[in-house]
């Protein structure tokens, strides 16, 4: 069927699980940080808008954070069934880094989340501000050592191989390996972005609707700094993640590139749009700029970048999947910069909250972090084969070797139950947002938790749509 | 160097396991028993007894996995590619559970039914697919090269079938003394009346999982039956008799506590049994926990942060557990 083997769709399934899971992580950490800064406004200043905004985020934030260990807990195993001889050869390196991840979250829920979701009227101000800042950080911990095993994968050091399998020789070249702290920056930096933008799509939305309150206001006019601000800063992490990986994975860049062949001593141009051709050993229909690769990837004007047909054709990754992956963040990227200085320009006029074809724009944006996000993890895991780790392992020596059978059979399950299942959560987290931040919210002594006078520490629940709901109306009709 | 890392690691996942199975099986056992009782408002006290603390309850599933992965490598290759399908069909029941939890307190009336199919559902398929994986681990597993050698459908077994059939009534079990001590009125009553035919199923069921695994197992009957084995390991099965007398009679005089307590002492029983059978091998037949284990830069590594954090993971869930202790009533909303 399509050509397609049983490593195939191994393949397809791990991306089509962890795709799903990273987009609930990466607003996870991002709203985490953003009621972080929220709740110290608030303290800083006693606006009430910041409150307000406080409370409502964090009811998404509970949902979204239920729906990522929920997804979570697959990814957990998938190393184990799908990609055995992976985890017998570097098992010992990425599952101790994968076991303080989860460890990481266990802290963060067992410590601080529960305060920080229920406890509102119970604890003092400044000790429910210190949960939610290190919910804060523990998120971007989380984020810290799901990155350091990936990035040990895409560029491992600080190891031995003995007998077939990897024996880490130096916990600290293991975790900062070199591609580590370019990853993490660009990774983190993307996850704010990304619910920057969420957050200021909800915004438009509602201003959009003639809904106007100086809440709303507010978290369009933060997440419209955050764009003017942080989008361009990503962008230059960018730039040195790309040179880092072009030292240590060149293959990539001229994949990325759609780059064949150099010829002579001629500076490399770059390629705007295209279509590499794999078989023919060329990227077809090309638009290209002199100069310009030479100049992006080497900061010079006569320096060469590494090309396609330098190494043997199984080493090549799959040029026309990341040459147009990398397009489409990079272009999502360049959108987000606009977005936010036109949002600069608006604000100046005082036309920030009024002008329609902006906040369109902003409705439209809102998930372009997020589908930026794919497309950047797209680039760089596709680009990084035929290795699952970089010079090391082959991705098809990986694999667990099911049959064709079982991994079709898996991955419908997956499909079916990951888009009614989540879709009904995305639709729930939407309902959420729908209703939008409301005035004076946890100013009366709400008792926190659902059961009132109790306090259960679980995420989910954190997100009561409204105070009377329906569910009990119902239960007494029961009766 | 004196420090037997793999025995420590070993002791961690086990006792991690043992938590999961005490604390998930109960919550898996609520939904098992739903079918058996119609009223909507019974069925939210059901749930209210096991919402606040059941997420609580699965991550110990997350921690065992990725502890496995970083500690026994091998092993988690091994066992995580032989048992594919029962453990993918495992995940899957288990998010269906997980997800109907939440929604169906927040699904409009005429959509609840939906997510009450989907949560029972959900808690059979994860219960299952549980016992069938720890049966298949039982056989054992043929292991070639440090790669899984068997067949693809080897875990498909009568014994691994039945191990399913029995580990839904061993859950069902612990659901429904867990009710007794939670809730009050009718649907205590039926869970009393429930409570007896399901002790005496699991003792059968108990009884022919005992004598089938060392028949079909020379070694396992070599290592319960030879002398002095036996005398050391007698225990266990006439305390598993003793304590399933003491849960007939609790149940007979309406206790409220310790059918609930005295579940837990049976299936801490049958997981000693477990462990007898298998001890010390993490991938049955042949491969041993030390066979099995990470380098010790890696399980010394993880040990540092796990047994800082172990402590308060434990603290919080007696907490959790302590909040929500006394019954759950029709009038406590969840919400």
């Amino acid at each position: 069927m399509f050509g397609l083997e049983a490593i195939d769709l191994a393949r397809i399934q791990f991306a089509f699980t962890i795709s799903f899971h990273i987009l609930f992580p990466a607003i996870t950490i991002g709203l985490a940080s953003y009621l972080a800064v929220l709740e110290g406004l608030w303290l800083k200043s006693k606006q009430d808008v910041y409150r307000d905004l406080y409370h409502f985020w964090s009811k998404v934030f509970a949902v979204n954070f239920g729906m990522g260990v929920v997804s979570g807990l697959v990814m957990a195993y998938q190393f184990g069934t799908n990609w055995s001889k992976f985890s017998d050869f570097a098992g010992s390196v990425t599952g101790p880094l994968l076991t303080y991840e989860v460890l990481t979250a266990f802290f963060l829920e067992a410590g601080f989340l529960g305060v920080m979701l229920f406890g509102w009227n119970r604890v003092g101000r400044g000790l429910h501000f210190f949960a939610t800042v290190m919910v804060a950080i523990g998120t971007l911990v989380s984020t810290f050592w799901i990155l350091a095993s990936n990035s040990w994968m895409q560029t491992p050091q600080g190891y031995e191989i003995v007998n077939g399998q990897v024996i880490p020789v130096d916990w600290i070249a293991v975790i900062f390996n070199p591609s580590f702290p370019y990853r993490l920056m660009h990774m983190a930096t993307a996850a704010f972005v990304a619910t920057a933008f969420f957050v200021g799509a909800s915004a438009a939305w509602h201003l959009l609707r003639g809904r106007d309150n100086p809440a709303i206001r507010k978290m369009l006019s933060m997440a419209m700094w955050m764009a003017l601000i942080v989008a361009p800063v990503q962008a230059v992490i960018g730039d040195f993640h790309g040179l880092n990986t072009l030292k240590h994975q060149p293959a990539k860049i001229a994949a990325i590139e759609g780059h064949w062949g150099n010829v002579g001593n001629e500076p490399t141009p770059l390629i705007l749009f295209g279509w590499p051709d794999m078989k023919a050993e060329k990227t077809r229909f090309a638009v290209e700029i002199p100069y310009l690769g030479s100049i992006i990837l080497t900061h010079t004007l006569d320096k060469q970048v590494p090309a396609l047909k330098e190494f043997p054709p199984e080493d090549r990754p799959n040029s026309t999947i990341v040459f147009w992956s990398f397009r489409i963040m990079v272009g999502l990227g360049m959108l987000m910069i606009l977005t936010g200085l036109w949002s600069l320009w608006l604000r100046k006029r005082g036309t920030l909250y009024q002008s329609r074809p902006f906040l369109h724009l902003v409705l439209w944006m809102g998930p372009s972090g997020l589908i930026a996000i794919l497309a950047g993890w797209f680039t760089t895991e596709i680009g990084r084969q035929p290795w699952v780790v970089y010079g090391l392992m082959r991705t098809s020596e990986a694999s667990s070797g099911h049959s064709f059978a079982q991994m079709s059979l898996t991955l419908a399950l997956f499909v079916v139950v990951y888009f009614s299942l989540f879709g009904v959560g995305l639709g729930y987290m939407m309902r959420l947002v729908r209703k939008g931040p409301k005035t004076n919210e946890g100013k009366e002594t709400n008792p926190g938790g659902p059961g009132k006078q109790r306090t259960p520490a679980r995420p989910l629940s954190a997100a009561d749509e409204d105070n009377g709901n329906g569910h009990s109306e119902s239960l007494s009709k029961g009766n | 160097m004196g420090i037997d890392l793999p025995l420590i690691w070993a002791i961690i996942i086990i006792f991690g396991i043992m938590m999961y199975v005490v604390m998930d099986g109960f919550d898996l056992g609520i939904g098992i028993l739903f079918p058996f009782i119609k009223g909507d408002s019974d069925r939210d006290v059901m749930m209210n007894t096991v919402a606040p603390v059941w997420d609580g309850n699965e991550t110990w599933l997350v921690l065992g996995g990725a502890a496995l992965f970083g500690a026994f490598p091998l092993a988690y290759s091994v066992v995580l590619s032989a048992l594919y399908l029962p453990l993918i069909l495992m995940l899957i029941g288990l998010i269906f559970r997980g997800v109907a939890f939440e929604f169906r307190f927040k699904a409009r009336e005429n959509k609840r039914h939906i997510w009450d199919k989907a949560f029972i559902g959900g808690s059979l398929t994860a219960t299952f697919f549980q016992g069938v994986a720890l049966g298949a681990f039982i056989d054992g597993l043929p292991v070639v090269n440090r790669t899984y050698a068997g067949g693809s459908m080897d875990w498909l077994t009568p014994f691994s079938l039945f191990c399913g059939a029995a580990l839904i009534v061993a859950y069902a079990l612990l659901g429904c003394t867990w009710l007794i001590m939670k809730t009050e009125g009718k649907l205590q009553r039926q869970m009393h009346d429930l409570a007896r035919p399901l002790a005496l199923v699991l003792l059968a069921v108990t009884g022919i999982v005992s004598l089938w695994t060392p028949l079909a197992h020379p070694e396992i009957a070599e290592r319960w039956f030879s002398l002095p084995n036996l005398f050391w390991f007698l225990p266990v099965p006439i305390l598993v008799l003793v304590t399933l007398y003491g849960l007939l009679r609790a149940v007979a005089r309406n206790a409220h506590y310790t059918p609930f307590l005295l579940t837990l002492v049976l299936i801490f029983l049958g997981y000693s049994g477990l462990g007898i059978s298998l001890w010390p091998n993490i991938v049955p037949p042949s491969i041993s926990i030390w066979d099995a284990a990470a380098p010790p830069q890696s399980q010394g590594f993880m040990l540092v942060g796990t047994l800082f954090i172990i402590p308060f993971i434990l603290g919080y869930t007696f907490w959790s557990y302590y909040v929500f202790r006394g019954k759950v009533t029709h009038e406590d909303g969840y919400h």
